[in-house]
């Protein structure tokens, strides 16, 4: 299972913890309908304006299935190198509640459309595999909304009937750290493969968080705890950690774990309990009558198969090979499927390892200070593109390619128009640079003096009046071999 | 007018294209003889004013080439019906208006049918007497206090006492068929997945069908011709041929292979229904017919298996009426107690009783033992019928072990009640088709009613073979209008 072993151990009294985490992740699957109807899914509507009479679950209405749900959920199985199931069945999952229209919620129980599978993560310590338990897809529910009125809780249907993937892992996780990288690899994966975009801020992501501690070395697994709907990697982090500190605390004060289902309370930083396990409903699961089991063919598999693009593994294996890139850049450069097209368009022309520096360093840095995609780049992946040539053919130096990367920021201009405008050209004239050069000497013969005598340091000195003489342009290699020169 | 109110579906369409009869005295006089017969409580919602408007407009622009042209047709009130209220014979629905139809009522009316209005039934179709209605029960216009059977009884008792031409009804596990023997008329249950249940208030997904409830075969062949469709609606329609079954009817028993399940002969059987069979089997042997004792050894387990399947469905198929997002709702301290009072005060006995049937059986520790185990017997039911069909073309057995019952009389023994449709309930389980047809009478003179069970989709068969037996048959309802 695990190549190397977590460091994330919980000590108290001289024992050592080990924490074992599955997830129960919920991904909207990417669909512009809903998983039994024809409604809408778009993010953000005005409440109950995405509701058909089956979402709402009138009288003698009847579910549908969309065919593109199924595809996407195949497609995310193939992606996660998991099973598919060729018959797979639709159960009702019956409770009651305000924001579920028909009383239960469509689910696959026993037989899910996607069996075990696994995903790899690249954590510092190397590769570790996570094992993926199954895939199955089911209805969302509605939203009660709690506190517009301060009398009745107001519902909206608009997610009534989304069409969701819950992914369920193995509990091969051991640290905050490695959900994170889970999280994030299940995320890449499916931008990758188009089936959920991902975003957690509207809640296309989310996530059960099963929870236990163990002495380290222990063959059982301690008693559970389920942190539910969690919607953050930052939330799912703290979580684990109050909660698995927590199970800790309880054990060495010699008492056990109740299997129970728990909340996350975001403000207070702590898990609550929500019910035990002896309150957990009895959700008389049932094949739904109204749908047939759902049985698909192998031809339907290949033709979804042909379609899977390049996925981050592979992609990181050809960017090492074919770039050479360290394993480290080329993570960095595939967790996103937008990072990895922009720097493929970045390299089509221009020179791949100070693509790269300049891609993870300078526009990672600006879009993290302004918070945004890098689809989003305010610089285009030509423009970027143009720069790094005006580096690696000389025409400016890496300082001033900085000043002209500011400058590109505002309003995305072609870096060329830029350096002829402001004349920002290199001064690469060994002539012209030997004046400005002379010039320096003669107007500091003091530090010329000294700087002979010995005190190297002053050569600094030299280089930066001479740059400041040439406004910045001077090219500075030739600037350090000619003054290495004259004050021989 | 009498003479409009005697003719068949299949006469009056006749009657209509030839122009000797237009739509709107067709609908008044049925509009007339139901105003009259307020006293059999048939109708739940009547729509009679509109009616006499389609028809009008029929007549002023009709279309001779519809099926079903210009034809008054009142339906169980398990149909949603666009803009007219739809209760399913429930408080819980009680000012439930639908904004859609439903694709078998859309079919007809697409056919040129007009509604008359809503027909009474038992709640969600649960029941075999019709006296589970939260509008009241429904009498037999065969005897004063007499039901009419269930749960289609509305449609039954109105067919019968001529309030509406023909009708349509649902069949969970008998709830056509059974009416239809008290009646003494005819009622087809399709092969589960011919007619769409698109629209049809659920009782169990899996074993509901609407059909055809008319006066003769003839009128069964137009009207489920009408009726069955594919619909991409609901998932579970079939994608098959559909044949024009009046066209195809013929009286052809000659040669078939008729089916005697042994089964069917209980031990405290009534001796007049054992005569009503043997007169069956006689005329089919006469007609030429080849007599073929059957087994079907599954059946004792048909009712118990139907018991816990039909109420597991229903738990969670009713579980949508909570008093949150339409129909009733009873005011409440909180969600939790808002859903108790509503669902106390808005289900009658007979549905709490299916709906805690039904939770106790899908309960975790019960569910194998109860319905899982139920899933099996159905299919070995299911595979009963497969390997009498290697053998026979179609079976033959009575429609219900009685006649009909007075009102009351059944209604504090529940199994008993139950045990009316231990004849039509493994045809449900089995998705097989099956036609109730009238036979004979019983010594109070209550119609008796002969059912022919076919292959699934070879409702052709069926149609043929019942015509054949009606013809020799020449049933006559013994009725005095004893209600106007």
């Amino acid at each position: 299972m695990s190549a190397k072993e977590s460091d994330y151990i919980i000590k108290r009294n001289k024992n050592n913890y080990e924490v074992v985490i599955g997830l129960e992740v919920h991904a909207q699957v990417l669909s512009n309908s809903k998983l039994f109807s024809t409604s809408a899914t778009k993010f953000g509507a005005e409440p109950n304006t995405q509701v058909s009479l089956v979402d709402a679950a009138f009288p003698g209405m009847l579910p549908v299935i969309n065919e593109l749900c199924i595809k996407q959920a195949v497609k995310t199985g193939i992606g996660l190198k998991a099973k598919i199931n060729k018959r797979s069945i639709f159960d009702r999952k019956n409770y009651f509640y305000a924001d579920l229209p028909q009383g239960y919620q469509i689910s696959q129980y026993k037989d899910p459309i996607v069996g075990e599978g696994s995903v790899v993560l690249d954590l510092p310590t190397g590769e570790k595999t996570i094992g993926i338990e199954r895939l199955h897809l089911e209805q969302d529910a509605g939203k009660s909304i709690h506190d517009i009125d301060p009398q009745n809780t107001l519902v909206d249907l608009n997610r009534s009937g989304v069409a969701l993937m819950e992914i369920v892992s193995k509990p091969d996780l051991r640290s905050p750290e490695e959900v994170n990288a889970y999280i994030k690899k299940l995320r890449s994966i499916m931008r990758y493969l188009g089936t959920c975009d991902g975003n957690m801020q509207e809640g296309s992501l989310r996530a059960d968080v099963n929870v236990s501690v163990r002495k380290k070395g222990e063959k059982e697994f301690g008693t559970r705890c389920e942190i539910k709907n969690v919607n953050s990697i930052k939330f799912m982090q703290m979580a684990i950690e109050y909660e698995a500190n927590r199970q800790v605390d309880v054990i060495e004060e010699g008492g056990s774990i109740d299997q129970e289902t728990r909340l996350f309370d975001t403000k207070k930083n702590e898990t609550r309990s929500m019910r035990s396990k002896e309150d957990a409903h009895d959700y008389r699961y049932f094949p739904d009558p109204d749908l047939l089991p759902l049985e698909i063919k192998d031809d339907f598999i290949n033709d979804i198969k042909k379609s899977i693009p390049e996925l981050p593994d592979e992609k990181k294996k050809r960017f090492i090979e074919k770039f050479d890139l360290s394993a480290y850049d080329a993570n960095i450069l595939v967790s996103d499927i937008e990072t990895s097209k922009y720097f493929e368009e970045v390299i089509k022309n221009s020179d791949v390892k100070l693509s790269t520096n300049w891609i993870t360093g300078e526009l990672f840095a600006l879009l993290n200070d302004k918070n945004l995609e890098i689809s989003k780049s305010p610089i285009s992946a030509k423009n970027l593109s143009k720069l790094i040539n005006l580096i690696k053919d000389g025409t400016i130096s890496g300082k001033i390619a900085k000043s002209v990367f500011e400058i590109m920021v505002t309003d995305d201009k072609n870096p060329v128009d830029i350096v002829k405008e402001k004349n920002l050209k290199q001064q690469s004239d060994p002539k012209e640079l030997e004046k400005l050069i002379d010039k320096v000497v003669n107007e500091n013969p003091d530090k010329v003096k000294e700087y002979k005598s010995g005190k190297e340091k002053l050569f600094g000195f030299f280089v930066g009046q001479a740059m400041k003489a040439s406004g910045g342009k001077a090219n500075p290699q030739l600037i350090n071999d000619i003054l290495k020169n004259k004050l021989k | 007018m009498t003479d409009v109110l005697n003719l068949t579906l299949v006469e009056l369409v006749e009657k209509i294209k030839k122009k000797d009869l237009s739509s709107k005295e067709i609908t008044k006089a049925y509009v007339e003889r139901s105003e009259k017969s307020k006293k059999l409580n048939t109708y739940i919602t009547e729509d009679f004013k509109n009616a006499l408007k389609k028809a009008d407009n029929f007549d002023n622009s009709p279309d001779f080439d519809k099926k079903l042209p210009g034809i008054p047709i009142a339906v169980k009130d398990l149909f949603c019906t666009k803009n007219l209220r739809t209760t399913a014979g429930s408080k819980i629905l009680e000012n439930f208006v639908p904004t859609y139809e439903s694709t078998v009522t859309n079919n007809i009316w697409n056919e040129g049918a007009i509604l008359l209005g809503k027909l009474n039934c038992d709640e969600f179709a649960m029941g075999s007497s019709n006296e589970t209605s939260f509008f009241g029960n429904v009498q037999s216009p065969i005897g004063e206090k007499l039901v009419p059977g269930g749960s289609s009884g509305g449609s039954a008792s109105a067919l019968a006492a001529k309030l509406t031409p023909t009708t349509i009804g649902t069949d969970t596990g008998g709830s056509i068929r059974q009416p239809a023997s008290f009646t003494g008329t005819v009622g087809l249950k399709p092969t589960y997945g011919s007619c769409s249940r698109y629209g049809i208030v659920a009782f169990a997904s899996s074993l509901d069908q609407a059909g055809p409830m008319t006066r003769d075969v003839k009128d069964c062949a137009l009207l489920f011709g009408v009726i069955s469709s594919y619909d991409n609606k609901d998932s579970t329609s079939i994608n098959f041929k559909r044949k024009n079954y009046l066209k195809e009817l013929s009286k052809s028993m000659k040669g078939k292979k008729i089916g005697i399940p042994k089964e069917y002969r209980l031990k405290d059987m009534p001796k007049e229904i054992e005569k009503l069979w043997q007169k069956g089997i006689a005329i089919a042997k006469d007609s030429g017919a080849e007599i073929v004792d059957v087994s079907l050894p599954n059946t004792n387990y048909a009712l118990p298996t139907y018991y816990i399947v039909a109420p597991a469905e229903a738990s969670s198929n009713l579980a949508r009426y909570d008093g949150v997002k339409y129909g009733f709702r009873a005011n409440g301290k909180n969600l939790i107690d808002m859903y108790e009072k509503t669902r106390s005060e808005g289900f009658g006995n007979e549905v709490k009783r299916r709906i805690m049937i039904g939770t106790y059986v899908l309960s975790s520790g019960y569910y194998d033992a109860y319905y899982l185990k139920a899933q099996k017997v159905r299919r070995l039911i299911k595979n009963d019928f497969d390997e009498v069909y290697k053998k026979v073309d179609a079976i033959l057995t009575p429609s219900t072990p009685s006649s009909a019952f007075k009102i009351g009389e059944k209604t504090d023994d529940p199994v008993s009640m139950y045990l009316n449709d231990i004849f039509t309930v493994p045809i449900n389980l089995a998705g097989l088709p099956a036609i109730s047809i009238p036979a004979g009478h019983d010594e109070k003179g209550y119609p008796l009613g002969l059912q022919i069970i076919g292959k699934a989709f070879d409702e052709q068969n069926i149609l043929n073979i019942a015509y054949s037996l009606e013809q020799e048959i020449k049933f006559k309802n013994k009725m005095n209008d004893w209600w106007m």
